[in-house]
């Protein structure tokens, strides 16, 4: 395969319909409410399950007593952790997917699954619930990052040793890994800077806050073959990973992937999923489980909260020398990978001698962080960010001129490691510069921030299919899922591919029993990998149609060329022979070789980085410490902009759950390690009220990795947001927030403090 | 538990069911009546997703008995279009690019035809008012309140053009 594999290089072509804004395909579906999410499917029979949830952050589970409520009428199975047996074969990570979906012996925080029921209705179910007796023996609990570090912490997982450190630790401890990033000599890096400013901060935990909960339909007939719909970002993900903990073969279950009600990170994990296919096996009738809200923020992934450390040091002349963080970011009761993440990005936007980022990830009494949008980089950006404020302001400087000669560039050693191409950092703080909203004036109690922010991007394993139908319409089969117009942005690109009409272009979201592997649909690289798998499978379809119209014209398939969605015969001996549309030759499909379809399969390496620049006025009430967002302009680079109305939708969005970060939204525990504000009352995502128009500039710098120059642009825009309302705040009301949210009674905090 | 017989009007076509007396209209919508239209988000009346009128009165669905809605008029998005005629706020989400993930998108609507019903012209104020009991985590609500604005908009010169013509006639 490897020496037939396409080459996926930018190449500068002339689009006819990329770039254009048409209706995506689902919308009718969607504004009519036909559209079928997780929890919009039924089947005959269906039970409807319930799980029931520890009540304590940290317990021994001493013994569940399921005897009642199986006697009850109408339940038709219970199951506990000893209905999911560990078959992991030692894989540690399967086992803690397991673990979190049900406890095993221990509740590790509050909201952790210990049983679950399934009865002919809710009703039911819930008496069930009540009559499971479990004892718990109430062990010492830490919900805090920098607590869960210390000595004395209890250990929520007593077989962790801390990876990434030399001599490897004999004892156990909550730190699960450190990670360290970075180049150049630091030392030698500070000793050379005229100033130095050194800061401390903190950030509480989010959530990505879909409004769909978690929601599926398993079903697992006796004969180990099973279904299930789900609303999810990886149905393929979900029934690997599935199918190995209920040891079932990946074949027999066909995972149907639901319209999905957004998911932001939070949907890449399985959750409840192999409970629900569980308490189908032993009931062997359809069972439909769904989450309260309560229970999506009790116990399906919020986002680290994290402790931060920055250092950063520069010359005279405006020139950053050294740059230093350490940063802790909890991962919930099992071991994650966002403070590696964090590090990573910590210095990515900076062209940097000598840098260098230091993470631990680190154990607490909560839900299993979960991926949330660019995940683990805005926390690091608002520590960045904040702090090369203060440094420009120490120098006398612009902080935006004092980015720009800092900002990295083509050929820049990235903090992580790898030496960048064409990036768009510059050129965003270029824009930034120019931008009206930069010179726009200020009322009392107003201030202006900006701050940058950068995500990796990810390509990955993807497969996707295009069969054309007799009468010259185009069916789609990718197996990403669309959970922001990417049928509207795929089914562009295979017109421009084919040279049809976007609208002869149907797109499908598949199930895992037809089309081969996809990964997540994360890292941003829906339109970046089903699209440059769209475009070969496009190229493959354009072969067949070659060589059919060669049939067709009993002339040698080189003398055919495809120009415009039709079959040209080249040459003066070919000039009686009139071009054949698609539609003509699928017609003929028949009688000239049968169907005509195109396919592609690839990991789509090459995902280019992107960065984003964002301004932000605020106004801060100086009574109240109430802050409101007046004014936002994001500037991103998405290195082409297939379909832009998405692209803005994308940067919008991000922006509009950056700006609730950093405002309102945190996960409150109490003394007793409970979350107090496990709903939308509590928890304040931002209303329509709460915002402004959210302004965008699309920039397009080619990614040098994909045919049509795609970067993904879905994540980077929740990166800024903190950082530049935290310098905003800063210039409005003269505090500087070092812990986020900044929340009224922070901010009023700050203020009086100052006074 | 004996179930209460509800006899309702459900966009405009009338119904009859049996439900729990506890049981939410949301639940009778969805699980009785198959209109799955409205979504549950929160079940507590702070998302809006499940947004329906009665009577003409924008309500969370997830907040009202089944049982409440006997003799009633109920409204749900699978009322809006008119035939194969998407309503105006439906055509103009679409065009806008008001919707991405599109599990809000229901209830904005079932809310925006309410706000539309009792105020033809509304200002940007006003639409963010009107749709802040409705969350959407996707668009950061510009697109939505472009739409709706666009909408108004196209139903005011509707009502002009037709106005015009019952004149002529």
């Amino acid at each position: 395969m490897a020496e037939t594999a396409p080459d996926t290089s930018f190449t500068n072509q002339d689009f006819k319909i990329i770039g254009t804004r048409p209706p995506r395909p689902d919308g009718v579906d969607k504004v009519t409410g036909r559209a079928k999410y997780g929890a919009d499917a039924f089947a005959a029979g269906q039970l409807t399950a319930l799980i029931l949830r520890s009540p304590h952050a940290h317990a021994k589970i001493l013994s569940i007593d399921t005897k009642r409520a199986e006697k009850l009428k109408g339940v038709k199975a219970v199951v506990t952790c000893e209905d999911l047996p560990d078959l992991t074969g030692g894989n540690r990570g399967m086992l803690d997917i397991l673990e979190n979906c049900m406890a095993r012996g221990r509740a590790l925080y509050d909201g952790h699954a210990v049983a679950a029921v399934a009865a002919i209705d809710a009703e039911t179910a819930k008496k069930a619930l009540k009559l499971i007796k479990v004892k718990y023996e109430v062990l010492p609990h830490v919900t805090d990052v920098d607590e869960a570090m210390k000595k004395k912490a209890p250990i929520i997982q007593p077989h962790i040793r801390t990876t990434g450190v030399d001599p490897k630790p004999k004892k156990a401890s909550n730190v699960a890994a450190r990670s360290q990033f970075g180049h150049g000599d630091i030392e030698a890096g500070f000793a050379a800077a005229d100033v130095i400013v050194e800061e401390s901060y903190k950030t509480e935990q989010t959530h990505q806050g879909y409004i769909e909960p978690h929601a599926c339909l398993a079903s697992v007939g006796p004969d180990g073959q099973g279904e299930l719909w789900v609303t999810t970002q990886g149905h393929f993900v979900f029934r690997n990973t599935c199918a190995a903990l209920l040891g079932m073969e990946v074949a027999k279950l066909k995972v149907t992937s639901s319209e999905i009600g957004g998911g932001f990170g939070g949907k890449t994990h399985v959750w409840m999923e192999p409970v629900a296919l569980a308490l189908s096996r032993k009931a062997n009738r359809p069972v439909k489980l769904t989450m309260s809200r309560e229970e999506v923020f009790r116990a399906s992934g919020p986002t680290s909260s994290t402790s931060i450390d920055i250092k950063i040091g520069a010359t005279r002349d405006g020139r950053i020398c050294a740059a230093s963080a350490e940063l802790r970011y909890q991962g919930g009761a099992f071991p994650g990978i966002w403070g590696m993440l964090g590090a990573m990005t910590t210095w990515a936007c900076y062209d940097l001698e000598n840098c260098q980022s230091v993470a631990f990830d680190v154990l607490v009494n909560r839900p299993k962080s979960a991926a949330y949008r660019a995940p683990s980089a805005p926390m690091a950006a608002f520590a960045v960010e904040s702090t090369i404020d203060l440094v420009a302001a120490k120098l006398g400087m612009d902080p935006v001129d004092f980015r720009i000669l800092n900002a990295a560039k083509e050929g820049t050693r990235a903090s992580y490691g790898p030496t960048y191409g064409p990036i768009g950092i510059g050129p965003t703080l270029e824009a930034v510069k120019n931008h009206p909203h930069m010179k726009a004036p200020l009322g009392p109690n107003q201030g202006r921030g900006m701050a940058c922010g950068f995500w990796f991007n990810f390509g990955g394993q993807t497969c996707t299919d295009i069969n054309v139908g007799v009468d010259g319409t185009v069916s789609l089969t990718v197996g990403t899922m669309d959970v922001g117009g990417s049928r509207a942005s795929l089914s562009l690109i295979a017109a421009e591919e084919l040279g049809i009409p976007y609208e002869r272009v149907k797109c499908n979201v598949a199930d895992t029993a037809s089309l081969g592997h996809n990964d997540m649909t994360e890292g941003s690289r829906g339109t970046f990998s089903s699209g440059m798998a769209t475009i070969f499978a496009a190229r493959d379809v354009v072969k067949v149609l070659r060589n059919r119209a060669a049939a067709m014209w009993e002339i040698d398939v080189d003398d055919v060329a495809w120009e415009d969605g039709q079959a040209v015969a080249k040459g003066i001996a070919h000039s009686n022979l009139s071009p054949l549309s698609l539609a003509d030759i699928a017609r003929k499909s028949p009688t000239t070789g049968g169907p005509i379809a195109g396919h592609n399969e690839t990991v789509a390496d090459g995902a280019g980085v992107s960065f984003a620049s964002h301004i932000c006025d605020v106004e801060v009430d100086p009574e109240t410490g109430a802050t409101k967002v007046i004014r936002y302009t994001v500037v991103q680079d998405a290195g082409k902009a297939i379909h832009p109305d998405y692209v803005e939708g994308q940067f919008q969005g991000a922006a509009a759950q950056g700006i609730g970060w950093a405002l309102n939204e945190e996960y409150i525990y109490g003394e007793d390690g409970r979350l107090q504000n496990p709903g939308f009352l509590d928890y304040r995502i931002p209303v329509c009220s709460d915002l402004p128009f959210i302004d965008t500039e699309i920039l397009e710098i080619p990614n040098p990795g994909h045919p049509y120059g795609v970067r993904g642009v879905g994540e980077t825009s929740i990166v800024p947001p903190l950082a530049a309302i935290g310098n905003a705040v800063s210039n409005a009301a003269g505090v500087r927030l070092n812990h986020v949210p900044m929340s009224p009674p922070r901010i009023l905090k700050a203020i009086n403090a100052a006074k | 538990m004996s179930g209460v017989h509800v006899s309702t009007t459900v966009n405009g076509d009338a119904v009859e069911f049996v439900c729990p007396p506890g049981e939410t209209l949301l639940d009778v919508l969805r699980n009785r009546l198959n209109l799955i239209g409205a979504k549950e988000g929160c079940g507590t009346g702070d998302c809006g997703a499940c947004s329906v009128t009665v009577d003409g009165r924008l309500v969370c669905s997830c907040l009202v008995l089944g049982a409440e809605v006997e003799g009633a008029k109920v409204g749900t998005v699978e009322g809006m279009a008119e035939g194969g005629e998407l309503h105006t706020l439906q055509s103009k989400f679409i065009e806008h690019a008001a919707l991405q993930c599109g599990i809000c998108t229901p209830g904005f609507l079932v809310a925006a035809k309410a706000l539309l019903d009792r105020n033809s012209d509304p200002s940007e104020e006003e639409i963010r008012y009107a749709l802040a009991g409705n969350l959407c985590r996707c668009t950061g609500y510009d697109k939505i309140v472009r739409a709706v604005d666009a909408a108004a908009k196209q139903l005011a010169t509707d009502a002009t053009k037709s106005g015009k013509k019952s004149k002529r006639r």
